[in-house]
């Protein structure tokens, strides 16, 4: 029983590679078509703006397969997002004073130090999901909604309107090329000049899908995503391996959430995370729970959202408002039309007794 | 066992709600507030005259009507996280009704029963039309609710703020559709005198009591009859338990479906439409902000049970309202009742807990199963 969900869990898997490729061999062939219409500039502005889109996304839907995986639905996705971009940004404001010691000052640990504070918050509000739905047996989607609603109410509770600090995240990499270098020069502005924890996300999704799928750790994951019961007659401490991943899954929401205030934005705003743990779960579903679909889903949304702010650029006369709703009209659509029915982990969302 | 039925349906509760209060003092003093003073002006903006307890009242309208909402969805197994936007497209719908059509009958008592009536079912409708897109692609193509109904709260603000838009001149962009065009605020005109909910209670003060919250009473009770009286209901029930089942018993899964998310997207576009038609007597923006969202909180406090809704609705409501006298006397930031009541729903949820502070003997139940995964029906 269970090695047959395994072998089709398998097919699955490499479909989803297949189709990721294609996917982005056909985008590729759009920003060469794109290009030669309205100007490398726009086309590697709507990229860029796609990347900065998709990356809390991508990280949000990584936080829900964690979960998922291991039979945890978590809607709280959203609130752990939001109470780490809170956190993160109050360490950078509080070492950013005057009074406090030079050596904490410094870019590198000071900037560190938020991420890092705020991704171990995000993980504790895992572990706060993961006792509350595995060992007080509640209700995942009341667990969720407990958390969204402790992390509005307290970030809000405790927000410091007018508060600054010594900066955000610069780029990781600088660029050496000069526009002399053609091509090059465009792909050098896409792939390099970006962020720490870009780069960190699209080195935890090819960690994360080697890991679920060619590890131990990533066998058992699934197994007691799908059977529990199976997995724990094989001597897998089922509800270890669930607090752990949990851990896991609120620590990545956590990096999607300092995302937003230490990379992206800079400040903290109430409810800034405005829906994006929840649009990372239609990810999620759109990517078949599978790492590379989640983060091909990602840049699909993010794509969408780049739309928005690039539109204008090709002389377009839409109601900003409908551009506005092109990234949720296109989550629907893809659900509706192209998803279909999608099989989440069969025992995602149920509680599990150990016998 | 009698003792053992009222530790649990009331007493545990009760604590919880305490245990709640406790931790959302302890935040107080962390900040450095005052917390009796805090709770003082919570207590007194809520419940200290009549002019409080009306605001309350007021204030928990709407959330009978959108807790009932999302309390409709979970019994027929579908968490319809699109309060929000079902709610403001009913507010926006019946503020269009309230404006544009004139209704003239002679008697003024007439006209006023005919368009209040008129300018509801106009809320209800809207709402009840942006709830069954979800629920017909759900039956239908399988997309999952939770996501399609979020993806529609924002297509619905989005869609409004283009009906409302208040117009650029200096782009020489117009006003929107049903913008009453001031130049600046985006909202409709106001609604015309016979639309307005009639008042019931107009103690000094600001706030008066509609005739809204006599509604929302029926409305309970009705949608407590539907569940538990009726044929429909009983399908209902049986496709939010075990779809499967209901499905070889020959229940149309899917007729029940859209049927559930339509009538749940009717509750919430009343909610919305107490908003427009009783407090605000227009559209504005953010008239309803979190309403939808407060909802799912006061449905599961519930356990979705239509009356214990009203209580829980009133309990919100008080919260609301004294969330503002509680600001103004201490200083307590009024995000702090959000605190408090996710801390409530946790411990109700989570009645192992509380046992476990309050040494209280007997076996946890387990809680509501609402939750049936991403699985298909």
């Amino acid at each position: 029983m269970l090695s047959t969900v395994m072998v089709e869990a398998a097919a699955r898997s490499r479909r989803t590679i297949w189709m990721t490729l294609i996917g982005v061999v056909l985008a590729v062939v759009a920003a060469f078509a794109a290009a030669t219409a309205v100007g490398p500039e726009t086309v590697v502005a709507v990229i860029n703006a796609s990347i900065r889109g998709a990356i809390p996304i991508a990280l949000g839907a990584m936080s829900g397969i964690f979960s998922e995986r291991s039979g945890v639905v978590n809607i709280g996705i959203e609130g752990m997002m939001l109470m780490a971009a809170y956190v993160g940004f109050m360490i950078n404001v509080g070492l950013s004073y005057g009074s406090v010691p030079a050596a904490l000052q410094a870019e590198p640990v000071r900037l560190g130090l938020s991420i890092a504070g705020g991704v171990l918050v995000g993980g504790l509000m895992g572990l706060l999901h993961a006792l509350l739905t595995v060992r007080f047996r509640v209700d995942h989607i009341i667990s969720g909604t407990v958390i969204n609603t402790l992390a509005l109410g307290l970030t809000g509770y405790l927000y410091l309107p007018g508060a600054t600090t010594g900066g955000r995240l610069p780029p990781a990499v600088t660029s050496p090329l000069t526009p002399d270098a053609g091509l090059f020069y465009w792909v050098g502005e896409i792939v390099l000049e970006k962020g720490l924890i870009t780069y960190l996300t699209v080195l935890l999704i090819i960690v994360f899908t080697i890991a679920l799928f060619r590890t131990a750790w990533g066998l058992r994951t699934r197994a007691i995503g799908e059977h529990p019961r199976a997995a724990d007659t094989l001597g897998i401490n089922v509800h270890r391996l669930q607090y752990l991943n949990l851990f896991f899954s609120g620590c990545v929401a956590g990096l999607g959430g300092v995302f937003l205030t230490l990379e992206a934005v800079g400040t903290f705003e109430r409810g800034m995370t405005n829906g994006r743990g929840f649009i990372a779960l239609a990810v999620m579903i759109f990517g078949k729970w599978h790492p590379l679909g989640a983060a091909a889903g990602a840049l699909l949304f993010g794509f969408a959202t780049a739309l928005q702010g690039q539109l204008q650029f090709f002389n377009i006369k839409i109601p900003h408002q409908f551009v506005g709703m092109l990234p949720y009209l296109l989550t629907v659509i893809v659900l509706a039309g192209f998803v279909g029915r999608a099989r989440p982990p069969a025992h995602s969302g149920k509680p599990y007794d150990v016998e | 066992m009698l003792s053992a039925r009222i530790v649990r349906g009331v007493g545990l509760p009760l604590l919880s709600v305490f245990t709640a209060v406790i931790i959302g003092g302890i935040f107080i003093i962390l900040a450095g507030y005052d917390p009796i003073a805090a709770y003082q002006g919570l207590l007194d903006g809520a419940f200290g005259d009549a002019a409080s307890l009306t605001r309350t009242l007021v204030k928990m309208t709407p959330l009978v009507f959108s807790g009932l909402a999302v309390a409709f969805g979970f019994k027929g197994g579908l968490f319809n996280i699109g309060v929000q936007g079902q709610l403001i497209m009913g507010s926006v719908t019946s503020a269009w009704i309230g404006f544009a059509l004139p209704v003239d009958l002679g008697d003024p008592v007439l006209s006023t029963v005919v368009h209040v009536f008129l300018a509801l079912l106009a809320g209800a409708v809207g709402g009840a039309l942006w709830g069954a897109i979800p629920g017909l692609l759900k039956a239908y193509t399988g997309a999952h609710e939770v996501i399609t109904t979020i993806m529609f709260n924002y297509i619905a603000s989005n869609l409004i703020s283009w009906l409302l838009y208040a117009g650029s001149p200096a782009e020489g962009i117009p006003p929107g559709l049903l913008n009453d065009g001031n130049g600046v605020i985006a909202r409709t005109p106001s609604i015309l005198q016979t639309a307005q909910l009639p008042v019931i209670y107009d103690p000094p003060g600001p706030q008066a009591l509609h005739l809204g919250l006599f509604l929302a009473v029926i409305a309970a009770v009705f949608i407590l009859f539907l569940m538990n009286r009726t044929t429909f209901g009983f399908e209902l029930r049986m496709v939010g338990l075990n779809s499967p089942a209901a499905r070889y018993s020959g229940i149309s899964v899917k007729r029940i479906t859209v049927l559930t998310m339509v009538i749940s997207g009717a509750l919430a576009g009343l909610a919305g439409a107490m908003q427009t038609l009783g407090v605000n007597y227009r559209y504005e923006p953010n008239q309803s902000l979190g309403l939808g969202f407060d909802a799912i909180t006061v449905a599961l406090l519930a356990s979705s049970h239509p009356l214990g809704i009203l209580v829980s609705a009133f309990l919100f409501g008080a919260m609301d309202a004294g969330g503002t006298r509680m600001q103004f006397n201490s200083g307590v930031p009024t995000e702090i009742v959000m605190v408090v009541q996710a801390l409530i729903l946790m411990f109700v949820a989570a009645e192992q807990i509380i046992r476990m502070i309050y040494r209280i003997r007997g076996k946890a139940e387990v809680g509501q199963k609402l939750s049936t995964g991403w699985g298909q029906r």
